[in-house]
């Protein structure tokens, strides 16, 4: 095999580079990108539940630091995270079990595919998680706690 | 008589005995009305730099050797039109997610490797049958929709370059190879589908799919690989349930011609006669 090729996978940047991509491949990079802040989210969490093992002074103290409004910023985008990352990932459990893609069919030109299938299941769940964003953060900012 | 327009062409330009990495060439070509992507990469080769290395063989959107990033988005350059797709400037890369072997090329033969992996071809449990058939195999037009769409597939690599996920991992199966998968499975003729099963769902196998969705839309060929997948990780679901259907085709009698009497004679020099 010759080994003088360039190696030219894309990497990182094929999935998180922006491009003339269709709607479903930005809600690709947005369910990773949501599903590794959710994860960096429930680290954060251990260690700040940790504090707890140094007894009261430090934890009094780790709950005075998340007072901070910028944690407030920080609760709601976990939580925008979440509802997108949960309602985007049933959209993709009812699609991969073939729920939503339709059958197979003649292609015939312009050429539809079972992206065009699912469309109304993506902009119904995308309006839920809108809905769902906006009352969070009513509630997150303006809520009566 | 069309006067046409310039535009300015970038093209990705690697020469392995030379280059380190690939690097961009302007060129400046006179564009008309009906110039594919193609003609344009002739025009080029033909009166300003003969070094530039493209593949093609058909120039009819058949045989998928000429798949290339054209403005960022796979395609066949022998069916896109420029001024479809440019106004001023077009730029043209080789196909990600494969090696490059010199400017436009890409090394498909990885691509192809899978796709045999993945036995793209029809077996039988009754093997005698198969080497020598004794009579048909039964399939209804609605059996044979099942699949048809899938085997429209000219391996041009388009919805390797455009799968984000083949992007990261270089073991992927990747699109196209699955759907050559999907499409023997589903045939009502073929046994081997729990064969395949071991080899689609193993790691770095069918369930790293995320549904993108970007190989459907970029397939030249409108074969839908994101529907194949999806479709074949349904079937993957009930095998593993025992559950649906998977019988396989049963061998239909031809019709006894011997008697049979065509309303118009065959005439007396056909072959066979």
């Amino acid at each position: 095999m010759d080994n003088k090729q360039y190696d030219n996978h894309l990497g990182i940047i094929g999935w998180l580079g922006g491009g003339r991509w269709g709607v479903e491949r930005y809600l690709y990079i947005l369910h990773r990108v949501t599903g590794l802040g959710i994860l960096l989210f429930f680290l954060i969490h251990i260690f700040a539940s940790s504090m707890r093992m140094y007894g009261p002074e430090t934890w009094a103290a780790a709950m005075a630091i998340l007072k901070n409004p910028i944690f407030k910023l920080g609760e709601f985008f976990v939580f925008v995270a979440f509802a997108f990352h949960a309602l985007n990932g049933i959209r993709l459990i009812l699609i991969e079990l073939g729920l939503a893609v339709g059958k197979a069919e003649e292609p015939i030109y312009p050429y539809k595919s079972s992206l065009n299938n699912q469309r109304p299941l993506m902009v119904i769940v995308m309006v839920v998680v809108a809905i769902l964003i906006i009352a969070g953060g009513y509630n997150t900012f303006f809520g009566s706690h | 008589m069309e006067k046409g327009t310039n535009i300015t062409v970038f093209i990705r330009r690697f020469d392995p005995e030379k280059d380190p990495a690939p690097r961009q060439q302007q060129y400046t070509l006179h564009v008309e009305r009906g110039m594919t992507v193609l003609d344009g990469l002739h025009m080029i080769k033909q009166t300003q730099d003969p070094s530039v290395g493209f593949r093609f063989s058909c120039r009819m959107g058949v045989c998928g050797s000429c798949g290339m990033m054209i403005n960022g988005v796979p395609g066949l350059s022998c069916n896109t039109q420029i001024l479809d797709v440019a106004t001023t400037a077009l730029t043209l890369a080789p196909l990600p997610n494969f090696n490059l072997i010199r400017d436009l090329v890409p090394d498909l033969v990885p691509m192809f490797g899978v796709i045999k992996g993945l036995q793209p071809y029809i077996q039988r449990n009754d093997v005698e049958e198969m080497e020598n058939p004794t009579m048909e195999y039964f399939q209804t037009p609605h059996q044979l929709e099942e699949y048809l769409q899938f085997s429209y597939c000219i391996k041009c690599g388009s919805c390797m370059a455009a799968c984000p996920t083949m992007a990261t991992d270089k073991e992927y199966l990747g699109p196209a190879p699955l759907t050559q998968a999907y499409r023997y499975n589903t045939d009502s003729r073929d046994d081997a589908g729990d064969a395949r099963r071991d080899l689609v769902a193993a790691s770095h196998g069918i369930f790293n799919c995320h549904y993108a969705g970007e190989c459907s839309n970029v397939c030249p060929k409108g074969v839908d690989p994101a529907r194949a997948i999806q479709l074949m990780k349904k079937d993957l679901v009930l095998r593993y349930f025992g559950l649906g259907k998977h019988k396989c085709a049963h061998l239909c009698k031809k019709p006894d011609r011997s008697t049979y009497k065509p309303k118009i004679e065959a005439a007396p020099f056909t072959i066979g006669q």
